[in-house]
C-alpha cells in the first residue's frame, strides 16, 4: 500500500470514528470533543516540537489567548464584557439565537486571528532562544500570560466570566461543539500534513537537523520558525474558542490556561505516539486519553499522580514513541530510506 | 501603581524595609538556585522538579510541627529525607537521562514536579500551610521585622557556607568538581561518576528541602506553589551564568528585592507575573548577548 493511500484509508478510519461513535454512543459525545481537542493540541505541538524541534511548554499560552479573544468578542458585540463577569455577580444575560451564533463564529475567527497575531509578535524574540532555553521562556510565558489575565479585572480576573449560553437543549449543544471540535482537528491535520509535503516542511525539517548550517544554507530561519509557531497559534486560538464556548465558563488557571494538565498533555502525547511523524501525535494522542479516562475511573483521587508516572516512564524508557519505534524497525514500510552504509548490519555487509 | 510609587518615595523608611524583608528572603532563593546551579553545571540536567523539592521540604517542616517537633529542628530531617529521596530519583529516573538531550531531562523532572505536587496535594490537601516558628517581631529604629526572616537567612548562610566548605575540602567535593569539568577524563582517574552524578543530584534535593523548610517558616507553602520556586531558581541561575557562585548570590537577593518592591508597586496579583516577566527579560539579554557572539564570528 503506498503512503498516499495509507494516509486516505488513516483519515476513512478517523472521520468514521468521529461521525459513528457519537451517534452509536451519545452518552460518549463531550468525552469524545476532549478526544479531538487533544487530537488538534498534539498535532499542532509536533509542527514546532516535533518536526521543527523547539520543545514548546507554553503552546497552551495561545489556547487561552484564543479563548479569552472570543468571549470578549462573543459578549462585546452585544453587552459590556465586564458586566458578564463572575465578580459583577454573574448575571446569565440570554442571547437571542441570531447574536449566539453571529457571535460564536466571529469568536472562533477572532480567537484564531488574535492567537496568531500575539504568535507573530512574541515569536522573533522566543525563538531566538535554543534548547532548553526556549522550552523554560515557552513555560514562562505560558505561566506569565495565565498570571497577567488573572489580574486583569475587565475579563473578570481570578474569578472568570461567563460564556453566552447556547440557545437550544444541552445536548445538542455538546453536539456542536464535538462537530466543530471534529471538524478543526482534522482540518488542522490535513492542513499540516500538506505543508509538510512543501518546501516549508523541509526547511523546518533542516532547522531541527542543524539550525546554523540550514541558515549558512540560505534559509531564512527567523521567518521560517516564526510561521511554524504561528500556524500551530491559529488552530490552538480556535480551538480555545471552542472549548470556552463548550464549558460555559472560563477562568485562567484551570480552564484557559491549564500549563501542568493540557499543557504538559499535548507534549507527553506526541512523544507516546512519536514525535516528528505525521500520524504519531493522533495516535498518542487516542491512546492517552483512553489512559486517561480509564485512570480517572478506576484510580479516582490519584489519577494525577499515574499520569505523572505514566509521562515519566514514557520520556524516560520510550522516548522515540510508538511510531518512532516501528520506524526504526520497519524504515521501509514508512518510506524512509536508510543508507545501508551508516547501519551496522550495512557495514559489515560492506566490510565483506 | 503611581499611587504606589509615590507612597514608596514619601515613606523612605517603607521602602527601607521593602528592601530588607527582600534581601532577607533572597537569601533563600540563593541555597535553591545554588543546588540548582551544581545539578546543571555538573550534569547538565536541567532540574525542573527544584521547587516541588522546596515544597516538598516545607511540608517535611510542616509535618514536624504536627508531630510537636520545632521547625528549626526540622531542617535536618529534611536535609536526610530529601537526601535519600533524591538518590532515589536518581536511580529511578535522571540516571537514564543524563546522557540524553537536555529537553529529555526537563520534561522528565517536570513529569516529576506533576508527581510531587499531585502526591502532596492527595496527602495534604490543597490549603496554604505555614509551619509555625513562634518567634516574634523586633525594631531596628522605626523599622518593624519578624525576627524569624534574621534567624531563615542566618541559617541559609550556614547551611551554604558548609556546603561551600564540603565542594572545597571533602573527597566527594573534589570528585564532584573534577566530573564537572571533564566527565570521560574523571572516569579514567578512576572517579565513579555515576555515583557522583547521584551524589550531586542526592545533595541539590537535600539543599532544596532545607530551603524548604526556611520558607515554610517564613512563608506559607502549598502543593502548586513549586512551579514558581523552579522559575525563580532558573531566573537566578540564567542571570548568573553558570559555575559562578557570587553571581548566584547577588542574582538571588536581586531577585528578593525586586519581588518584593514589584509586588507592592503592581499590587501582590502581578507579583508572580512579576517573577516570570523577568525570566522572559532574563532570557532576552543572554538572546541579545548570543546575537553579539555572533556577529563577531562573522
Amino acid at each position: 500500500m503506498s503512503a498516499q493511500k495509507l494516509d486516505l484509508s488513516l483519515y476513512g478510519v478517523l472521520v468514521a470514528a468521529g461521525i459513528l461513535v457519537p451517534l452509536l454512543a451519545p452518552a460518549f459525545t463531550s468525552q469524545m470533543a476532549i478526544l479531538w481537542l487533544m487530537v488538534l493540541m498534539a498535532v499542532t505541538w509536533d509542527m514546532t516540537g516535533g518536526q521543527m524541534g523547539y520543545n514548546s511548554l507554553g503552546n497552551i499560552a495561545f489556547f487561552g489567548i484564543g479563548m479569552y479573544a472570543s468571549a470578549v468578542v462573543q459578549i462585546g458585540i452585544v453587552y459590556d464584557v465586564a458586566e458578564y463577569t463572575a465578580a459583577f455577580g454573574a448575571i446569565k444575560v440570554d442571547f437571542t439565537v441570531e447574536q449566539y451564533w453571529t457571535g460564536l463564529l466571529l469568536g472562533i475567527g477572532f480567537g484564531g486571528v488574535v492567537a496568531t497575531v500575539f504568535a507573530l509578535i512574541i515569536g522573533p524574540f522566543m525563538l531566538g532562544l535554543r534548547g532548553p532555553y526556549f522550552a523554560i521562556g515557552t513555560l514562562g510565558l505560558a505561566v506569565a500570560v495565565a498570571e497577567l489575565v488573572s489580574g486583569w479585572s475587565y475579563v473578570g480576573g481570578g474569578s472568570g466570566i461567563s460564556m453566552p449560553v447556547f440557545p437550544g437543549e444541552a445536548a445538542s449543544g455538546s453536539q456542536v461543539f464535538y462537530v466543530l471540535l471534529f471538524v478543526l482537528a482534522i482540518l488542522a491535520h490535513v492542513v499540516i500534513r500538506a505543508i509538510y509535503k512543501t518546501r516549508f516542511g523541509l526547511a523546518i525539517n533542516a532547522i531541527r537537523d542543524d539550525e546554523d548550517k540550514a541558515e549558512a544554507m540560505g534559509i531564512h530561519t527567523t521567518r521560517y520558525k516564526v510561521t511554524a509557531w504561528m500556524v500551530p497559534a491559529f488552530f490552538m486560538g480556535m480551538a480555545g474558542a471552542v472549548f470556552g464556548n463548550m464549558s460555559g465558563f472560563i477562568e485562567p488557571l484551570e480552564v484557559a490556561f491549564p500549563t501542568a494538565t493540557f499543557g504538559i498533555f499535548m507534549v507527553a502525547m506526541a512523544l507516546l505516539g512519536g514525535k516528528g511523524t505525521v500520524w504519531g501525535p493522533v495516535l498518542g494522542a487516542i491512546l492517552f486519553h483512553i489512559v486517561k479516562e480509564v485512570t480517572w475511573t478506576h484510580l479516582l483521587g490519584w489519577q494525577w499522580v499515574a499520569l505523572g508516572a505514566i509521562i515519566i516512564i514514557n520520556i524516560v524508557y520510550f522516548q522515540q514513541g510508538i511510531l518512532g519505534w516501528a520506524q526504526d524497525r520497519w524504515p521501509s514500510l514508512f518510506g524512509v530510506t536508510v543508507d545501508e552504509k551508516t547501519t551496522r548490519t550495512g557495514q559489515a555487509e560492506a566490510a565483506k | 501603581m503611581l499611587d504606589n510609587i509615590s507612597i514608596l518615595l514619601q515613606a523612605p523608611i517603607f521602602a527601607v524595609d521593602l528592601l530588607v524583608q527582600g534581601l532577607l528572603i533572597g537569601g533563600i532563593f540563593v541555597l535553591a538556585a545554588y543546588g540548582l546551579a551544581l545539578v546543571w553545571g555538573v550534569m547538565n540536567v536541567k532540574n525542573l522538579a527544584q521547587g516541588d523539592m522546596v515544597i516538598l521540604g516545607g511540608y517535611v517542616a510542616y509535618q514536624c510541627t504536627l508531630w510537636g517537633i520545632h521547625p528549626i529542628l526540622a531542617l535536618p530531617i529534611a536535609f536526610v529525607v530529601l537526601f535519600v529521596l533524591g538518590w532515589g530519583v536518581y536511580a529511578t529516573i535522571i540516571r537514564r537521562v543524563v546522557d540524553r538531550d537536555m529537553f529529555t531531562s526537563l520534561l522528565a523532572t517536570f513529569g516529576l514536579s506533576l508527581l510531587i505536587q499531585q502526591a502532596l496535594n492527595l496527602r495534604f490537601g490543597p490549603e496554604v500551610k505555614i509551619a509555625e516558628a513562634g518567634f516574634g517581631t523586633f525594631d531596628i529604629g522605626d523599622l518593624s521585622i519578624p525576627a524569624i526572616r534574621f534567624v531563615g537567612l542566618g541559617l541559609a548562610a550556614i547551611l551554604a557556607i558548609c556546603i561551600v566548605l564540603f565542594m572545597r575540602n571533602s573527597r566527594m567535593g573534589q570528585a564532584i568538581r573534577a566530573t564537572s569539568q571533564d566527565p570521560r577524563a574523571a572516569r579514567v582517574l578512576g572517579i565513579n561518576t555515576d555515583q557522583v552524578y547521584a551524589f550531586t543530584y542526592a545533595l541539590n534535593a537535600a539543599i532544596c528541602g532545607a530551603a524548604g523548610v526556611l520558607v515554610a517558616m517564613i512563608w506559607n507553602i502549598q502543593p502548586f506553589y513549586g512551579l514558581v520556586h523552579s522559575i525563580r531558581a532558573f531566573i537566578i541561575v540564567t542571570a548568573a551564568g553558570l559555575g559562578n557562585l557570587p553571581g548566584v548570590i547577588v542574582a538571588g537577593f536581586g531577585l528578593g528585592v525586586w519581588e518584593n518592591y514589584s509586588g507592592f508597586i503592581f499590587g501582590a496579583e502581578f507579583a508572580v507575573a512579576a517573577v516570570v516577566g523577568l525570566l522572559v527579560v532574563v532570557l532576552m539579554v543572554r538572546l541579545f548577548q548570543m546575537y553579539r557572539l555572533r556577529q563577531v564570528v562573522r
